[in-house]
């Protein structure tokens, strides 16, 4: 158990390049913390500055208030399972979970009863004389959890631990690890590109991007309320909808006008002075499509994507370039490409940005 | 036809590779008196007459032994030192490790030739000469940087997270190259032993310069002062090469079976 903090902390390769960049994070004891970004934002970087296999430029890492920041890694105390799951191949199972128990000079009897333990919890006991090799994916992974869990930890840490799973696999292995979160309660940083991963594992998700964090908070209010155009855009699928517009006085209320439409803002508080430029994000199903005459705008359709559950409908409105308006309609709706179809933005789930700093300024919804 | 064409090419090379091998070994077991009267492919009779001169008159077992501790010690000493140094290189982070590794290469092309003299009066001073350490000593410069080199490469290709998961596990750097890096890392370890071995068993050019006495030779310089004045013991000269193939070739066998099993254990992952 371990609350994990990062401050102010920097890291520069000395190729120059800069993967972490003043970087602040608190992670809470007991919490699953998920590192979520496209491939190159700095979160295997993170991670592996937690764990004391980098040393940062600048900045602290603190474990339980301790400065650990030049504290070498096996005296951290941390656990971590490797994307590549990183198995002794020349050790079996058995001796690939007790490793760990044996260095730090724990009596054989107690290594011998705690690996038991462990492989009877992840099911892995038939498996523990045979070699890495001699394993399938699947049985590798759990090895690797294994590994991490037989040393009781105070904190796990975790690379991408799915991403070499085929997707059945994957699913049902989340949801283990979401019970394994739950009966251990020790503080785990989790590090993925998937965000059906973040959504459903993180306590809270810190979304990264270019070596910096760009919005930390639960799960739910990263979707629910993104802090920047970025997070906008990153989280979510199929993705927001994100128009360029300005916020004018139309009569005696204001709109958000754009080329190819106009939004009554009447009772939604926006905090942008008239005539400043915005950029307006709605999720794809928050947009519906409504008979000619009540809707905010129009467009043809030109791609029809039935997922299954939903369809998602894309429409080539005029005025917003090359840019589609995507729209989610029940999976029975008879909309087809070539159609001419209005369509209505829910005024009450409107997400905001200002044009120049990308950062949100509308703070109505999802409250 | 094609497939017989190649068939008798490859024949063709096998016998020219080993007819002088077989011939060495026929011939250190025939008769000095039949050697130039009658050659034959095929011996009539067999004596052991040169390999009893070689151990019985001779004494041939110093030299045999005193290749065996020159070489031996040079292989342990440089696969050893030279396999830490080589796991700093190829992993630790630290300035001027190119440079490092360039002057470990540069050493090892110094022609042996040129240090001869330099390295002769050096090994009197420090009172070296005719030892082992005085043959042990200049053999390092050179089988050292070879292991170097051949390791650096091997330690690189090993996927640096098996090393971070042993850190993570709680072992520390030199535990970790104990317990993980080196089983790995049998075939690069064995091919590093055996070539230092060979060069160590073969040298001759510093063997002869700094040993003076038969009480030191080691066992190319002895062949080579077989030759009398007036006459050259042929047989005792063959039956010595035999000697001193068969322990070479016994152990490069051994230890390439351990090359061929650390190959198919060090599988990763699929």
């Amino acid at each position: 158990m371990a609350a994990i903090a990062l401050k102010r902390v920097s890291k520069v390769y000395p190729t120059g390049q800069t993967a972490v960049r003043d970087l602040t994070l608190e992670i809470v004891n007991g919490e699953l913390l998920v590192l979520l970004g496209p491939s190159g934002s700095g979160k295997s970087t993170v991670l592996r500055l937690i764990a004391g296999l980098e040393t940062p430029t600048s900045g602290q890492v603190l474990i339980d208030g301790r400065d650990v920041t030049l504290v070498p890694p096996p005296r951290r105390d941390l656990a971590m399972v490797f994307q590549s799951y990183a198995l002794y191949p020349h050790k079996s199972v058995r001796e690939n979970l007790a490793f760990g128990l044996r260095v730090r000079g724990v009596d054989a009897a107690r290594v011998d009863a705690r690996v038991r333990e462990t492989a009877t919890a992840l099911d892995i006991e038939a498996l523990l004389e045979r070699r890495p090799a001699q394993l399938s994916g699947g049985q590798r992974q759990r090895v690797a959890l294994g590994r991490a869990i037989v040393r009781e930890p105070k904190a796990f840490l975790f690379d991408e631990p799915l991403s070499n799973l085929d997707p059945t696999l994957r699913a049902g292995t989340r949801t283990e690890l979401a019970l394994l979160h739950r009966r251990l309660a020790t503080t785990m940083v989790y590090v993925t590109h998937d965000q059906e991963e973040a959504m459903t594992l993180g306590t809270r998700v810190a979304v990264m991007r270019a070596g910096a964090i760009e919005q930390v908070a639960p799960a739910l209010e990263v979707f629910r309320r993104p802090a920047n155009t970025f997070v906008a855009r990153f989280i979510g699928s199929p993705a927001m909808n994100l128009w360029a517009c300005t916020c004018a006085r139309v009569g005696d209320g204001r709109h958000l006008v754009s080329p190819a439409f106009s939004i009554d803002l009447t009772g939604i508080d926006v905090a942008v002075p008239d005539g400043a430029g915005v950029y307006v994000g709605v999720r794809p199903h928050d947009i519906d499509i409504v008979p000619n005459g009540e809707g905010n705008g129009a467009g043809g359709v030109e791609i029809v994507e039935p997922l299954g559950p939903v369809t998602v409908v894309h429409l080539r409105v005029g005025g917003l370039g090359d840019d589609f308006v995507r729209v989610v309609v029940p999976a029975d709706s008879r909309i087809e490409v070539g159609d001419r179809v209005t369509f209505r933005v829910r005024p009450d789930r409107l997400h905001v940005f200002d044009a120049r700093t990308g950062q949100r300024v509308i703070d109505q919804h999802g409250r | 036809m094609r497939a017989r064409g190649w068939a008798l090419v490859t024949a063709l090379l096998v016998v020219a590779i080993l007819f002088p091998l077989y011939w060495a070994v026929i011939a250190s077991f025939t008769p000095d008196s039949r050697l130039f009267a009658s050659p034959s492919l095929v011996p009539r009779a067999l004596v052991l007459d040169h390999y009893r001169a070689l151990f019985g008159g001779r004494d041939f077992w110093t030299p045999v032994r005193n290749s065996l501790v020159v070489a031996g010690a040079t292989t342990v000493l440089s696969v050893g030192l030279g396999g830490i140094c080589a796991y700093a290189l190829a992993r630790l982070r630290f300035r001027g490790k190119a440079p490092v590794l360039a002057f470990v290469l540069a050493v090892s092309m110094f022609p042996q030739m040129s240090i001869v003299s330099p390295l002769y009066l050096l090994l009197r001073e420090l009172r070296l000469l005719n030892t082992y350490p005085g043959l042990v000593l200049p053999y390092l410069t050179f089988a050292m940087p070879l292991t170097i080199w051949l390791l650096v490469g091997f330690f690189r290709q090993l996927p640096p997270e098996l090393e971070e998961a042993g850190l993570m596990d709680g072992a520390g750097r030199l535990r970790t190259l104990w317990e993980i890096v080196l089983p790995l890392s049998w075939p690069g370890l064995a091919t590093s032993a055996i070539l230092t071995f060979l060069y160590s068993w073969n040298e001759f050019l510093f063997a002869l310069s700094f040993t003076l006495g038969p009480e030191r030779y080691t066992v190319p310089v002895a062949i080579t002062l077989f030759r009398g004045q007036y006459q050259v013991p042929w047989g005792q000269i063959l039956a010595a090469a035999v000697v001193a193939t068969v322990p070479v070739a016994a152990i490069v066998l051994v230890a390439e079976r351990r090359i061929v099993a650390g190959l198919t254990s060090g599988a990763v992952k699929g």
